[in-house]
This record gives structure tokens, C-alpha cells and sequence, in this order.
């Protein structure tokens, strides 16, 4: 192990109930970095958290701090400290009973507890509120009593979840400069949970994006900007339009109905690929001489700084641009794209594959029922065999009842031309499909899918 | 070691509380004048009860017959009373407001025995003849604080919006009220009935009170008078027994019921 | 649109008839002699008369044991049965709460001839634990639910900062939990003084409590003199509620 790695989480899983909220999770934190895991609301990234400072005991893997195993370690004699959500302060003690807290339990001479607790307050510009009662407070304020009374005890790493989140906006943007500040000052590693892609964006060294429990990328907030990994990432982290496009060879991508240059290698000769434009990197000329392809302004928007504008491909597509320009709805305009704005992704998956088994005469059993297809003659009752699913033979229905299963949409991306969703079935399987039928996250739908839509194939292949 | 050492708290506790009760179940199945003294297994005082011949006439039948009575109509008034109070109390603001929780504070607050005396100084003053009517509005007095705290809630839950919704899509005042704002506050009334019922059931003081000198026994006073005299009607027995288990199987019902909700909910 | 909060008006002209102008006829009352005319005398007589005096203190010691014994009794149990760790079934917490829908009375009447079956004397202590046995819910009620809607974060934050669990308990959990004990103390301190006929089945007419007093003199027609007595223990009531704060809303009302 590196020395400078102050925590390492190796191999982490942690279940409740039937749900894994946490799957294998990996990586470690430098000493003195600014680390923060982001993800939706769900992902895992608080309970990562909370088994970090103690609350939680994981079910499999270690967390090493400075090399050692703290797993079985009670949160009490953990060197760690944390600022709660919505800040725990003691409603019982003042501001400075909550801030010396800690420093009274360590025993330490009252005079040393003074001197810290002001120093504390004074660098969260709380001086002269120590006799206040936590409930007089504003949420700014008892979010820098919450951050002091962390920080006073000089934690080897500091855990904040959400402590932003109760705060109103222009608050929550002055605080993010200040915690900044207060990192820059104290050298305290932080670590920090997040679902707001901007604050992690700009505050963090690190980012650890999450989504169901698993971890999606990790990276400088340019790397995961700019060089999303999958679909997951790019569409979660700023505005984008993820598309579906095939590698043609290397350093040269179709998508859009059009050829483009792009500076990506080495994903083989026509593999199907997702392709990830950002609405500010695509070029938008009054003209289209000269221009990539062209299209139709559809709306325009004026957003504060620039415009957003949705435009109508030539060939059919829907493309989001942002530019400084405004152009009216109706006109032609060239649309352009630099290589290196072009953010290649191989594909997580090309079709639905379910494992299933047969159960008869042209019957089988997946996703938790018996579907009617054509099973080839090889395969005999009680075979298990692989189902695959084209994402557009999946039918959707409006009602629940009326498919042979239900489910929920999950997730949701658009592609330019067609939706792709996600759909997690009431067993809680996944399901992908494309539509072009507009959903809307958390709709429940009734599935279908055709008999002469399965195909069947050994699981050796 | 900790949990068991904690479950047998709870349940020394428990037996402790239940003990009295017990006795009282046990010693329903003898015929002996009083407890403590075990004349043989008997179902005499069940059958006594049921048919109606209790030693010491019909004065228990008739106690029970009041209590209930007295109880049914004196929760009904006060969640009608507790319930349009609620919505006006809820509707004031400021100072108004804080009188009206602290006026509605105060039976809570009081001891039975001033509600009691206090009310019986009222009705001589007035010159009110005691009996019926003083008992059931004496009960009115102590039970509409609990209907109003119940329905509170509600009204803080409610979406402010909807009663006016119901106006705006042409609903009557009284239709609104009738058909939006009643069933959203239905569960609140429902407990504020129940615990106004059980309040008047179980009161002893505020019934001595107010009850005049008519001769009317609800089950307390009964009980009250009975042990003055020395030597408890037998049948009281079986007839807590009895009690005891409804309120026990109701109880239960309720608690399977709500916890089927809340896992349903989840 | 109507004003809905002309609705709190009938119930207010019910209060003003029938909590507070009883109250007033109280301190009237006490105020008055026999025939009508206003007078000290009924209080200076309580404050002069021996018997009168010991029956106060006898019930304020009472009262204060009986609290003492329900506090030290249902602490440890609201804790437990609000732990999920100890017992995560809310038939406990009923079980509990059930004894309160059977009649005090009858309940008080068994527990008596319970002691007499035993061949334990009546007296004090039998008046206590009986006290304590009809009160006990009253007092593990509000603390269980003070602690059960205590936010587990504080105990969190607490242990982050390095408390170990006792220290957590002491520091953050007791604390916490006082308005609870409070609403406990305030169901059961001034119910114990005021009661009547519970002390004297306990105690066989041994001990006699201030609730038993104000009965006796009502009952012999001696209204102005109960009225003062009932007026005393009024102006106690309200300098215990001033001490409880103001601020009422956090009082449990319901017990169901």
C-alpha cells in the first residue's frame, strides 16, 4: 500500500434486506485530497459514508485508515469526524457546548478547549455567537457551528454529507467557497457526498460518481466532464446529448446520419458505440456552407449567459446546442463538431440477454413468467438457455395489468431521435428498451414482448 | 445478555401491572363473596351476570348501562364540537390562537377532582338540577380537549388548497365540507372519538361531582359506593374480566391493522 | 367565503361557560363565607388548621415519592421499549397502555384485597405501589414517545465526536428527553395529590391525601371551605405549569 493513501476501501458490499446498496465498491483517498462521492439520491453514496465513519458495518471488504483496518472500530474512537445532513446540532447546548463537544470528552484543559473552540469559530466567521442557542440560528449558521464542531477535534478526515443540501442557493454558493477556503487552510482531507453534479464540480480534487450502488468512474471533475465512461455519467454530469452512433475505424464515427473525425481508437471496425455531444461544443453558423451537416432551429431559449437552442437534424435527429448567438425558429443553420469535442463510449450492451429456461413446446421462463417463442429444436425442456431481446421489440403498455409483467421506468435517456429507458420489472430485473413513446421517470407500465421477438441461444456461446 | 436483561425488565414490569388484574380474572370462576378466598371453580357469576340476576338487584346492570350510554353520547358531541373547533382554532392566528390552545389546555391540565368540583360550584350557582344532563356535559367538558388535539394534526397535514379547490369547482360551502374536508380529517376524528370515549368511561371524579343526588351510578360510582359499603358485588368480577378481554382483542385487531397499513404503505 | 375561524366561536362561548366561569365560581367561593359575604377566612382556617396543614404535606410527600418511583420505574422502560435494538414490536408499548382502559377503581379495589391476600399490611408502602402501579403508564408514555421521535442523528453526531455509549446517554439522550419527563411529571404529580378514594382503599383509611379533603367538605355541604382548598391546590397547579414553560404544544395529550 502507498503510504499517501490516508483511506482505502477495498472490495465493499453491504446489503439491506434484499436491496445491495453497496456492490464491490474500490478506491482510496490521498491525504489532504477533496474527494466527493456523487450520485443520485439512492445510489449508496450516504451509507458509503456513514461505514466509513462507523455507523454502518459493511457485510464483505475492509476499510484501511493509514494502512489499518478500522472495520470493527465503534464511530466513537474512529479519528474521524462528520457534519450530519441537517447538521445534528445539540439543541440542548449552546455554540460553544456544540463546538467544544468533543474537546470535553478528550479531558483536555479548559483553557485549550476555549482557545480551539474560538479559533474554530473564528475561521467559520461564527466569533461572538458562542452563548447562542443552536435554534436561533439561520441554516448558513448552523451549518458553520456544525462545520467547527467537526473540525475542532483535528479529524484525520473529514466526512460532510449533504451539508449543503438544506440551504437555499445563493447561501449554498457561498458556502461552497468557504468550505474550499477551510480545506485550502486546515490540510484536513475531506470527504464529501453529494447528488449536485455543479457543487462537486467545483469543489472536489477527486470525484467518485455512483449509481446503484456500484461505482461508475472516478476522476478530476475534467476528466468526468469531459471523458464520460458510459451513458450513466455523461448524462448525469452537466447537459448532453447521448446518441447512438458505430465506431467506422479508428479516429472515425458515424452518428446523426453523418460521418465525423473524432480522436478516439482502438474500438474495432463497425462496433456500435454511444456518442456523447455537449449542447456548448456543437458550432452552430447562420449558414450551412462550409458546416458538418445542417438543420432547423426548433425553439430557442434565452438562459441568463447563452441560448439554448433545440434543433431539427437534416436527417431527422434532435440535437440540444448552447451558444452565445440566438437564432429565431425556422432558420437553416450549419451545425459543426471538433473531434476532440466528440466523447466516443462503448456500449454497457446491445440488446437485452436474460437468462431463461425451458419449460415446453415453444415455452420458456424469464423475468419470473412463461413467454411463447420459437425454441430451436436442440434445446429440450428444462434447458437453460439465454434470451435475447432487440431494446425496440420490448412493447410498453399503459396500463400494468395489461402486460404479461409490470415494471416501473427507471431510467430514462433521450437519444436524439428515441428514448432509451430503463425499466426495473416488479421482481427487480432491468430491461432496456427503445421508444419512441414519451415516458417519464417512475411511470409504471405493463411489458410485452412477441413471441418471434425472443431468440433463444445456448448459454455456452 | 443486554436484551435479555432488558426483556425481563419489561416483562417483571408487565407482570407486575397485570397482577391485579389477574387476580381479579382468577377469582371470577369462584362464587365466594370476596377475593382471596377460593370456593371451588364455579361459572355462577358468569351466569348471574348474563341473566341479568345479580346479587344487589339491577343497580350494576342499569351503572353499566349509564356508563356506556353517557360515554357514547358525550364523545359524539365532543368530536363534532372538538372537530368545528379544530378548523377555527386552526384558522386563527397570533394571539387568538395561543388563548384558544391555552383555554383548550386547561381540563387537560386540571385534575379531575377541580374540573369536578369547579363544575359542581357551576351548576349550584345556576341553579341547574344535577343528574343526566350535567354528567354527559361535565364529560363534554373534559373530553372535547383530546378530539381537538387529534384533529389538529390533520389540519396542519391537510393541503390548505383542496377545501378551496372543491369551492372553485363549484362545490357548496356545506358540500365542501361534507364531501372534502370531513373525509381528510375522518382519521383524526375517529381518535379523537376513541379517546373521548375512553376518557368518559374511565372517569370517576368529575361523575361524583356532577351526578346530583338522583341516584345515578355510572360503573365507577358504583364501584365507589359499593366498596364504601364494604365487600364488592361478586359479579364486578366477571364483568372486568369480560371487559379486560374486548378491550384486549381490540386492541390487538387495531395494532395487526395499523402495522398491516404502515407495511403496505412501505 | 366564509371565515372558517368564526367556526372556534361556539367552542369558545362553551369554555367561557364551562372551564372558565367554573374556575371563577372556585376563587369565588373561596373568597366567601356561609351567607354570601366575602371573606380570608376560609384560607386563613386551612393555614391555621393543623389537620388541614399535615394532609397537604402528607400528600405533596406522596406525590413527590410516587413521581420519584414512576420516573426511576419508566425511564428504563420507555428507553427499552423505544430501542429498536430491545424490542421492535409496538404490542409492548400497548401492553403498557392497556391497564389505563380498565376502571382505576376496580383495578385499585384488586390491588388492595391482592395485599390483603398476601397478609401485607396496608399503609404507605401498599399506598405507593399502588400509586405507582396506576400512574406508571402515565409516566412511560410521553418519555417513550419523546424518545422514539428523538432524532437518531444527535446520538450520532455525539458519537462522532467521540462519546462512548454511556457517556452518549448521559450527555444527549437524558437531556433530550426531559420535556418528556416533564409531560410525565406534570400527568402524574398533581392526579397524585388530587386524588381521592385511591388512598384510602390503599391505605384502608389510613392516609388521607388533599384530593380526599376537598371531597369530604363538598360533600358535607361545606363549599366554601372545599372551594378554598380547591383554589389552593389551583394556584399550585399553575406555578407548576409556569415552571413547565409556556410553550404547551410539546405536552403528549393523547395516551391512545
Amino acid at each position: 500500500m502507498t503510504k499517501d493513501y490516508i483511506i482505502d476501501i477495498q472490495h465493499l458490499s453491504k446489503s439491506f434486506g434484499d436491496v445491495k446498496v453497496l456492490d464491490d465498491i474500490n478506491f482510496y483517498v490521498r491525504q489532504g485530497e477533496f474527494i466527493t462521492l456523487l450520485g443520485p439520491s439512492g445510489c449508496g453514496k450516504t451509507t458509503l459514508l456513514r461505514q466509513i465513519a462507523g455507523f454502518v458495518n459493511p457485510d464483505e471488504g475492509r476499510i484501511l485508515l493509514d494502512g489499518k483496518d478500522i472495520s470493527g472500530i465503534p464511530p466513537h474512537k474512529r479519528p474521524l469526524n462528520t457534519v450530519f445532513q441537517r447538521y445534528a446540532l445539540f439543541p440542548h447546548l449552546d455554540v460553544f457546548d456544540n463546538v467544544a463537544f468533543g474537546l470535553k470528552l478528550q479531558k483536555l484543559p479548559s483553557k485549550e478547549i476555549e482557545a480551539r473552540v474560538k479559533k474554530m469559530l473564528k475561521m467559520v466567521s461564527m466569533t461572538d455567537y458562542e452563548d447562542r442557542s443552536v435554534d436561533s440560528l439561520s441554516g448558513g449558521q448552523q451549518q458553520r457551528v456544525a462545520i467547527a464542531r467537526a473540525l475542532v477535534n483535528y479529524p484525520k478526515v473529514l466526512l460532510l454529507d449533504e451539508p449543503l443540501a438544506a440551504l437555499d442557493l445563493k447561501m449554498r454558493k457561498d458556502m461552497q467557497l468557504e468550505l474550499k477556503e477551510i480545506h485550502r487552510k486546515m490540510g484536513i482531507t475531506f470527504i464529501y457526498v453529494t447528488h449536485d453534479q455543479e457543487e462537486a464540480l467545483t469543489l472536489s480534487d477527486t470525484i467518485v460518481v455512483m449509481n446503484e450502488g456500484r461505482i461508475q468512474q472516478i476522476g478530476t471533475p475534467t476528466e468526468i466532464y469531459n471523458e464520460p465512461v458510459n451513458s450513466f455519467v455523461a448524462d448525469f454530469i452537466g447537459e448532453s446529448t447521448i446518441l447512438n452512433g458505430t465506431m467506422i475505424r479508428d479516429r472515425r464515427v458515424e452518428f446523426m446520419g453523418h460521418e465525423f473525425d473524432c480522436v478516439d481508437e482502438g474500438f474495432g471496425e463497425n462496433v456500435p458505440v454511444d456518442v456523447v455531444v455537449r449542447p456548448e461544443d456543437v458550432i452552430i453558423t447562420g449558414s450551412p456552407e462550409g458546416a458538418q451537416f445542417s438543420g432547423v432551429v426548433e425553439s430557442c431559449i434565452f438562459k441568463g449567459v447563452h441560448y439554448e437552442m433545440f434543433v431539427d437534424t437534416d436527417k431527422g435527429y434532435e440535437l440540444m446546442v448552447q451558444d452565445y448567438d440566438s437564432f429565431e425558429p425556422g432558420t437553416t443553420v450549419g451545425l459543426s463538431i471538433n473531434p476532440d469535442d466528440i466523447q466516443v463510449m462503448r456500449k454497457e450492451r446491445t440488446c437485452n440477454v436474460l437468462e431463461a429456461e425451458v419449460t415446453g413446446e415453444g415455452l420458456i421462463n424469464m423475468l419470473g413468467c412463461e413467454w411463447e417463442c420459437r425454441v430451436p429444436e436442440q434445446f429440450k425442456q428444462g434447458d437453460k438457455v439465454l434470451a435475447e431481446v432487440d431494446f425496440g421489440k420490448v412493447d410498453l403498455l399503459d396500463n400494468r395489468e395489461d402486460g404479461k409483467l409490470g415494471g416501473e421506468v427507471h431510467f430514462l435517456l433521450y437519444k436524439g431521435d428515441h428514448y432509451h429507458l430503463t425499466i426495473l420489472t416488479d421482481d427487480g430485473d432491468h430491461l432496456w428498451v427503445d421508444t419512441d413513446d414519451i415516458w417519464d421517470k417512475g411511470d409504471l407500465v405493463g411489458i410485452d414482448i412477441l413471441p418471434e421477438d425472443i431468440k433463444i441461444k445456448s448459454r455456452n456461446d | 445478555m443486554k436484551k435479555v436483561l432488558a426483556k425481563c425488565y419489561i416483562w417483571l414490569l408487565l407482570a407486575m401491572l397485570y397482577a391485579p388484574l389477574l387476580f381479579i380474572a382468577v377469582f371470577s370462576f369462584t362464587e365466594s363473596r370476596v377475593m382471596g378466598s377460593w370456593a371451588g371453580f364455579s361459572l355462577k357469576l358468569y351466569q348471574n351476570l348474563f341473566s341479568g340476576n345479580v346479587s344487589g338487584g339491577t343497580a350494576l346492570l342499569s351503572a353499566v348501562e349509564n356508563t356506556i350510554l353517557i360515554a357514547l353520547i358525550a364523545a359524539a358531541f365532543s368530536m363534532v364540537l372538538g372537530t368545528v373547533a379544530a378548523i377555527g382554532i386552526y384558522n386563527l392566528k397570533g394571539r387568538a390562537r395561543r388563548t384558544m390552545q391555552f383555554l383548550n389546555n386547561i381540563p387537560m391540565i386540571n385534575p379531575d377532582i377541580i374540573t369536578g368540583v369547579s363544575l359542581f360550584l357551576l351548576f349550584v350557582f345556576l341553579r341547574f338540577s344535577q343528574g343526566y344532563v350535567t354528567v354527559v356535559l361535565a364529560h363534554i367538558t373534559f373530553c372535547t380537549p383530546y378530539v381537538v388535539l387529534s384533529v389538529m394534526p390533520k389540519l396542519s397535514q391537510m393541503n390548505p388548497n383542496i377545501y378551496e379547490a372543491a369551492l372553485d369547482l363549484g362545490a357548496t360551502p356545506a358540500q365542501a365540507l361534507w364531501k372534502v374536508l370531513v373525509p381528510e380529517l375522518r382519521p383524526g376524528m375517529i381518535s379523537g372519538f376513541m379517546m373521548a370515549f375512553t376518557m368518559s368511561l374511565d372517569d370517576f371524579a368529575v361523575t361524583f361531582f356532577t351526578r346530583g343526588t338522583i341516584g345515578l351510578d355510572t360503573l365507577s360510582t358504583y364501584i365507589y359506593a359499593d366498596a364504601r359499603k364494604g365487600g364488592l358485588t361478586p359479579e364486578l368480577r366477571p364483568l372486568m374480566t369480560l371487559i379486560f378481554l374486548v378491550v384486549l382483542v381490540l386492541l390487538i385487531i387495531i395494532n395487526i391493522r395499523a402495522t398491516r397499513s404502515k407495511k403496505a404503505t412501505e | 367565503m366564509i371565515k372558517r375561524s368564526s367556526w372556534s366561536i361556539p367552542y369558545l362561548v362553551f369554555m367561557l361557560v364551562f372551564v372558565v366561569l367554573p374556575l371563577l365560581l372556585i376563587v369565588l367561593y373561596a373568597f366567601q363565607d356561609a351567607t354570601g359575604r366575602f371573606t380570608f377566612s376560609n384560607i386563613t382556617h386551612f393555614f391555621s388548621d393543623s389537620d388541614s396543614l399535615s394532609t397537604f404535606a402528607v400528600s405533596i410527600e406522596v406525590a413527590i415519592e410516587n413521581t420519584l418511583i414512576c420516573i426511576l420505574l419508566g425511564y428504563p422502560a420507555a428507553w427499552i421499549l423505544a430501542n429498536q435494538k430491545y424490542n421492535s414490536s409496538a404490542v409492548t408499548v400497548v401492553l403498557f397502555l392497556m391497564p389505563m382502559w380498565i376502571n382505576a377503581l376496580m383495578r385499585t379495589l384488586a390491588t388492595a384485597e391482592l395485599f390483603d391476600m398476601l397478609d401485607v399490611p396496608l399503609g404507605k408502602g401498599t399506598l405507593l405501589f399502588g400509586m405507582a402501579y396506576d400512574f406508571l403508564p402515565f409516566m412511560i408514555y410521553p418519555i417513550y414517545n419523546t424518545l422514539k421521535k428523538m432524532d437518531k442523528s444527535y446520538a450520532e453526531a455525539a458519537e462522532d465526536l467521540g462519546a462512548a455509549p454511556w457517556t452518549v446517554f448521559w450527555k444527549i439522550t437524558v437531556p433530550l428527553s426531559l420535556p418528556g419527563v416533564m409531560s410525565g411529571v406534570l400527568m402524574v404529580f398533581m392526579p397524585t395529590v388530587s386524588t381521592f378514594a385511591i388512598s384510602e382503599f390503599l391505605t384502608n383509611n389510613k392516609i388521607k391525601l388533599f384530593g380526599t379533603i376537598i371531597q369530604e367538605n363538598i360533600n358535607s355541604s361545606m363549599w366554601n371551605y372545599g372551594a378554598a382548598l380547591a383554589f389552593i391546590m389551583l394556584v399550585i397547579i399553575g406555578i407548576t405549569t409556569l415552571f413547565q414553560g409556556a410553550d404547551q404544544t410539546d405536552a403528549e395529550g393523547g395516551v391512545i
